[in-house]
């Protein structure tokens, strides 16, 4: 099989176009190494910090929404690394007012690639795996502890977990963020859900109010990024009484909400007529 | 001699009452993160019915305030100082017959103040109104509040202009600012109380100065601790860190070439 070829009209592929633009944008991050370091290792800190006020929390109380330490923090690793692998993906987003407003978006819009892979591949942001390794290692830490139900399903779901968990916030980081196309703030708007899901993820849902854990379930999907999994992880049913088979749904909602994202990204490039500039 | 730094605050007030967009936005986002707070705090107050003195009324009125808070403190800012350090504009900041420094902080207090009614109001009352709530009871306590309010702005715009003079040394200094926006929210309080934290590590934070930017304001508030220990707290700091600030800024300005200038 003969690749594609751009010149006879075939589809401009990964190899061609991405692989490269990746690339780059890899070098360049890495071109300076010390302030590299420095910004992984702030991103690392970030996420300790919020590893710190859960055991600050659970030096006070034995359990939290009925869950012990050992159970919140297997959540907590589980979100944190979906939401550093989803900001390293689409964290650049949040500059789309920038893009709008200068006028660059105009250019993106006149190339013969999708905007968004363009917008993805234009500031890939390694200094989140800062958020992933402590989010990895908080796992391996905690997985000697926490009463994981181990089976050959257990061992899948927790590979598979993370994963399904970045594809879900990355569906919220750009279903919100697309608001900035008819909204002026609405990188401000959107960091109430992109940054939102940070918190939102990290803790069982039983220690929200009633309407906050349907609307975290049901409309903005946080609850299936680590909640729900570690439920089947843990072998626990849900406390809240919702059907077991939610336990195991995330990769469904995860396809559901790439598909809800995409709808709302192509309406509003539809939408979007300039910024004048 | 004072009149220019009073229309600073003016200007300061009326330029962040236009970003009507901007505040309402940020009221959304500032709202939304305390639903989530307020949840997972109470959950922890729950069971106990009180830890650390805080019971759900107590909570619920920290969360509440520091949400607010924030906004008029101005934890975060977008750092503009540094981005004028960076491009040189800063050259023109200096060559102006005002203090910067003070030029800096007149523009602060004007939008804290707007920050006041838009930005702490609204969450506060929106508290008061869906959670249990605890007003002061002594009415001595308005005026401490204000007054620590006060000191608390004044603290953190040093804080921001330290932070943004680092870019004189640094050039780029995203990694203080990542650092800065990644830890403040535990070190001032905002995200846990203080008195949560062990009497070791409570004694270190608290004898620093970035407790005072949100939970002092939240203990005056809440009548927790005496207050004039509470404000000495905030002014020993504010006049460092102003003397502080002074000092950084002089000597960077030493350091500044103008380029082709």
């Amino acid at each position: 099989m003969a690749e594609p070829d751009p010149e006879r009209g075939g589809p401009v592929g990964y190899r061609q176009v991405y692989r490269p633009l990746l690339v780059s944008r890899v070098r360049g991050q890495l071109a300076y190494p010390l302030s590299f370091a420095l910004d992984v290792l702030a991103q690392a800190i970030g996420q300790a910090v919020e590893l710190v006020v859960i055991l600050v929390l659970f030096s006070r109380v034995t359990e939290l929404g009925g869950f012990t330490a050992d159970e919140v923090l297997l959540i907590y690793a589980l979100a944190g690394i979906s939401f550093g692998l989803a900001d390293l993906a689409v964290g650049q987003l949040d500059e789309l007012p920038r893009w709008i407003r200068t006028g660059e978006l105009d250019v993106l819009l006149a190339r013969p690639l999708p905007v968004l892979a363009q917008l993805i591949t234009a500031d890939l942001q390694l200094r989140r795996l800062g958020r992933v390794i402590v989010g990895l290692a908080v796992l391996a830490a905690v997985l000697t502890r926490a009463p994981v139900a181990w089976s050959p399903l257990a061992a899948v779901l927790l590979v598979v977990t993370p994963l399904v968990g970045t594809v879900i916030i990355g569906a919220i980081w750009v279903a919100t963020c697309a608001v900035s196309f008819w909204v002026v703030e609405g990188r401000e708007l959107a960091s109430a859900f992109t940054y939102g899901s940070a918190l939102s993820t990290a803790y069982p849902i039983t220690v929200f109010a009633p309407w906050l854990r349907r609307l975290l379930t049901f409309v903005v999907p946080a609850a299936f990024v680590a909640y729900f999994p570690v439920l089947a992880l843990l072998d626990r049913p849900d406390p809240l009484g919702l059907p077991a088979a939610l336990r195991y749904a995330a990769p469904l909602v995860a396809m559901a909400a790439t598909g809800v994202a995409a709808l709302v990204w192509r309406s509003a490039v539809r939408h979007y007529q300039g910024a004048g500039s | 001699m004072l009149a220019p730094y009073l229309r600073l605050v003016r200007a300061g007030f009326d330029r962040h009452a236009s970003y009507r967009a901007a505040n309402l936005a940020g009221l959304f986002t500032n709202t939304m993160f305390g639903l989530l707070r307020v949840g997972v705090l109470l959950a922890v107050v729950g069971r106990a019915g009180s830890v650390a003195g805080y019971d759900a009324a107590g909570t619920a009125t920290y969360v509440w305030l520091g949400q607010g808070l924030l906004a008029v403190v101005l934890l975060w800012d977008d750092g503009e100082l540094a981005q004028r350090v960076r491009s040189g504009d800063i050259a023109l900041d200096l060559a102006r017959p005002w203090d910067l420094q003070a030029a800096l902080l007149a523009t602060d207090l004007g939008r804290a103040g707007h920050a006041v009614l838009l930005r702490l109001v609204p969450p506060v009352l929106f508290g008061a109104l869906v959670f249990p709530f605890r007003w002061p009871h002594v009415p001595a306590t308005w005026p401490t509040f204000a007054a620590s309010v006060l000191l608390a702005v004044v603290l953190c715009g040093q804080i921001r202009f330290l932070l943004g003079l680092t870019a004189f040394w640094l050039l780029d200094n995203r990694g203080v600012r990542a650092l800065w926006a990644t830890t403040s929210g535990v070190l001032c309080g905002l995200v846990v109380p203080l008195g949560y934290f062990p009497d070791g590590v409570r004694a270190v934070l608290g004898a620093l100065p970035f407790p005072a930017l949100i939970q002092t304001p939240i203990d005056v508030f809440s009548e927790r601790g005496s207050p004039t220990g509470l404000l000495g707290h905030q002014l020993v700091w504010a006049v460092v860190l102003l003397a502080a600030g002074h000092l950084v800024l002089a000597k960077a300005t030493r350091r500044l070439v103008v380029q082709g200038g």
